[in-house]
């Protein structure tokens, strides 16, 4: 007797064939002929009345009215088949539909036009030359942002090193040890989370700047990175560290691990992904941040390998600065940035998600390849 | 095995946290001592425990940090003119010794309160399509889309509002202050022509800069909405309307009200898009449309470069008052959304 058999031996004997799935998602042909005829029929009627009869114009105007009529008709066709109640869920349905498509559709967009705008000028001497000999007058594609570039990739440097051990060590001590402060340091990290990355700067300006008479350069951006990026990733890591099982803790300290151990051994290795996940996020956050730069960094034109010491630029104050000159071709370069900084960011997303989209505990397809070739 | 069995000492060797104090045999009552366990932890845990709290505590003396700079910087500006002055005077001229920030203060509210009336139904909608309405096999790639939104740059939104929403929005204000003129907030002063750099303007980027933070968390708070419940609902008959709107939104309402303040909260910080984009007066209006608003922080990144001492103090004490009211409005919010949200850890 095996208990797999039995299923298979019940099916060829039950009498009643079993009925089909039903998807109660799916729609009938009567419901595509409702939703594509009344479309159809509210853009007709809004087209004549609109662009025809009254003196109405405007490409906003007409898809707003469009969308209220072709609301108004479906419904009433809704209405006639399935009553009132179905027909609000399908109103509500379209009206949260129409939503989703309009943020995306803002998105797509933002991005589109930020690509349209700066490809024509990027050139690969953008990514290697400064700003040095390049008067405003000249076209857009001289020169190139490598002292922003460079700046930016420094202070985010600097700003990851101070603040992803603090904001990991803050979230092991909120999920793990814990003690009479917990409720207030995490409420004070979520509060942080929210300071205005302008008051970063300037309380970096108040406390090095005025106070220890550090002279503005491209650490004093760091730390102000680091005030921002640090609750950031304390909060997310927390969230993180939430996730991992309890068993897996309590089988640590019951093998007889300490504290330690089993933060290092199960914890960090459990979370890694998701832990990699926070902190690329926190970067790339952190990463657009031009606020810090007016205050405590000023600009330079010229390559400044040095944090420590002159001033430096960044990504962002780079683009800043130039969209706010009054000539074209200062603008066309301000797009070029934009779209590097876009792609830069785009580029850190996308290893976040493939390193740790998964979920705890679970590895990500490239450490699985990876794997198959040393382990097995 | 008779009496009470007492692991304390092995507790102390292995440096265990949990307690595991008396082992009492079934049936006989035997009278039970409590027993006082002593735990000391192994010099490992004790350093690694000394190292996270450390860690701990570098939120709350940085915080304190801020807090007590942007005081003593501010001081010696508040000292000149009085703290109920430069609350309410509306002019920012340190040079003439006239400054206040009664009407960035004023205008930054309003800014931030247009962005998010603009974003509260925005939100709750993408939101509530990424959990019950998107087709299931684009629901990851729809949220992670919704994160990256919530990563692009504020100088890139800056910048796509100036160029691209700015010619296209005027369009909306010129019919809006025609056909609801009579409303006051859409009024507009005779005079002016451009709306362009208008708190509409402004509150429009904004609103789409802080859609998807309060969209995660709302999203966040309706995915955790009991199924038991939803699938109930349904049972007994309801649509899907009548599904969310009987559980997953009374379930999420903490969600709802902290992601929305949260978002506030983000949008009364905001420099950079909304210096690219307003047009800089000094006076009180709730003329939404008028060209020309000011916000707190823009007014410290833009007054910055040609600053002196005294300007500096000044933009602190501005910038002393943004602190307290984001911190009032963000600790507010993170009260409620972590009230809604359950803290218990996963277990196995």
């Amino acid at each position: 007797m095996t208990i797999l058999d039995a299923p298979a031996d019940q099916e060829a004997t039950s009498p009643e064939p079993i009925p089909p799935k039903v998807d109660l998602r799916a729609w009938d042909q009567r419901d595509v002929v409702d939703g594509v005829g009344a479309a159809l029929s509210s853009l007709a009627l809004t087209w004549l009345v609109y662009e025809q009869l009254t003196p109405l114009s405007g490409g906003l105007g007409f898809f707003v009215s469009w969308f209220v009529v072709f609301l108004l008709i479906y419904s009433t066709l809704v209405r006639q088949r399935f009553g009132p109640l179905a027909a609000r869920d399908r109103i509500v349905q379209a009206i949260i539909n129409a939503i989703g498509g309009i943020i995306l559709l803002a998105l797509v967009l933002l991005i589109v036009y930020v690509v349209f705008r700066g490809a024509p000028f990027l050139r690969t001497t953008f990514f290697y030359k400064d700003q040095r000999f390049t008067g405003p007058l000249e076209p857009a594609t001289a020169g190139g942002g490598l002292a922003a570039i460079v700046g930016t990739v420094e202070q985010v440097g600097i700003a990851m090193v101070i603040s992803v051990p603090l904001g990991i060590c803050t979230a092991l001590f909120l999920s793990e040890v814990g003690g009479p402060m917990t409720r207030v340091v995490r409420l004070l990290t979520e509060a942080m989370t929210g300071i205005p990355s302008i008051l970063a700067g300037l309380f970096v300006y108040a406390f090095l700047i005025l106070s220890l008479h550090v002279p503005q350069c491209g650490f004093a951006v760091a730390i102000a990175l680091s005030v921002s990026m640090l609750p950031t990733v304390s909060r997310s890591c927390e969230v993180v560290f939430r996730l991992v099982p309890g068993g897996l803790r309590e089988a640590s300290l019951a093998l007889g691990g300490t504290e330690w151990r089993m933060a290092r051994r199960v914890l960090l290795p459990t979370a890694r992904a998701g832990l990699v996940t926070a902190i690329i996020l926190g970067i790339a956050r952190v990463a657009g941040e031009t606020a810090p730069n007016i205050l405590d960094s000023g600009y330079s034109n010229f390559v400044n390998y040095n944090p420590f010491h002159g001033q430096q630029d960044s990504l962002p104050y780079f683009i800043f600065r130039l969209i706010r000159e009054p000539i074209a071709s200062e603008h066309d370069r301000g797009f070029t940035g934009a779209l590097v900084l876009s792609g830069l960011i785009l580029v850190l997303f996308v290893v976040a998600r493939v390193v740790g989209g998964r979920g705890v505990g679970r590895t990500s397809w490239l450490k699985r390849r990876f794997r198959k070739g040393v382990s097995t | 095995m008779d009496g009470v069995v007492s692991d304390s000492v092995e507790c102390q060797k292995w440096g265990l946290s949990t307690v595991i104090s008396t082992i009492s045999p079934i049936g006989e009552e035997a009278p039970v001592e409590p027993i006082n366990v002593v735990v000391r932890r192994p010099l490992q845990d004790r350093i690694f425990r000394t190292v996270v709290r450390a860690a701990g505590g570098v939120t709350l003396v940085a915080m304190g940090l801020i807090f007590a700079f942007l005081v003593i910087k501010s001081y010696k500006s508040l000292r000149l003119d009085g703290l109920a002055r430069f609350l309410t005077t509306q002019q920012f001229i340190p040079q003439a010794g006239r400054f206040g920030i009664g009407s960035v203060l004023f205008n930054t509210v309003i800014v931030a309160l247009v962005a998010s009336v603009l974003a509260f139904p925005m939100s709750i909608g993408t939101a509530l399509y990424l959990t019950h309405y998107c087709p299931t096999s684009l629901r990851r790639l729809l949220t992670s889309l919704l994160d990256l939104m919530a990563a692009i740059p504020s100088v890139v939104f800056g910048l796509w509002g100036l160029y691209f929403l700015t010619p296209r929005q005027r369009k909306l204000s010129i019919w809006l202050t025609h056909h609801l003129g009579f409303i006051p907030i859409f009024k507009t002063s005779p005079n002016d022509h451009s709306y362009a750099g208008s708190a509409f303007l402004a509150g429009t980027v904004l609103a789409l800069m802080i859609i998807p933070i309060s969209a995660a968390i709302m999203r966040e708070a309706f995915s955790q909405a009991p199924p038991g419940e939803q699938e109930g609902a349904l049972a007994l008959g309801a649509t899907r309307w009548g599904m969310i709107r009987t559980v997953v939104i009374p379930f999420g309402r903490g969600g709802i009200i902290g992601g929305s303040m949260l978002a506030l909260g983000r949008a009364l910080g905001e420099t950079i898009a909304v210096l690219l984009l307003i047009t800089t007066v000094f006076n009180r209006s709730t003329r939404i449309l008028d060209s020309g608003t000011n916000t707190v922080a823009a007014l410290i990144a833009n007054q910055f470069g040609e600053a002196t001492p005294l300007t500096i103090s000044a933009l602190m004490a501005a910038g002393l008052a943004l602190f307290v009211l984001t911190l009032i409005v963000n600790t507010l919010a993170s009260i409620i959304v972590s009230r809604s949200r359950s803290g218990a850890a996963t277990e196995i």
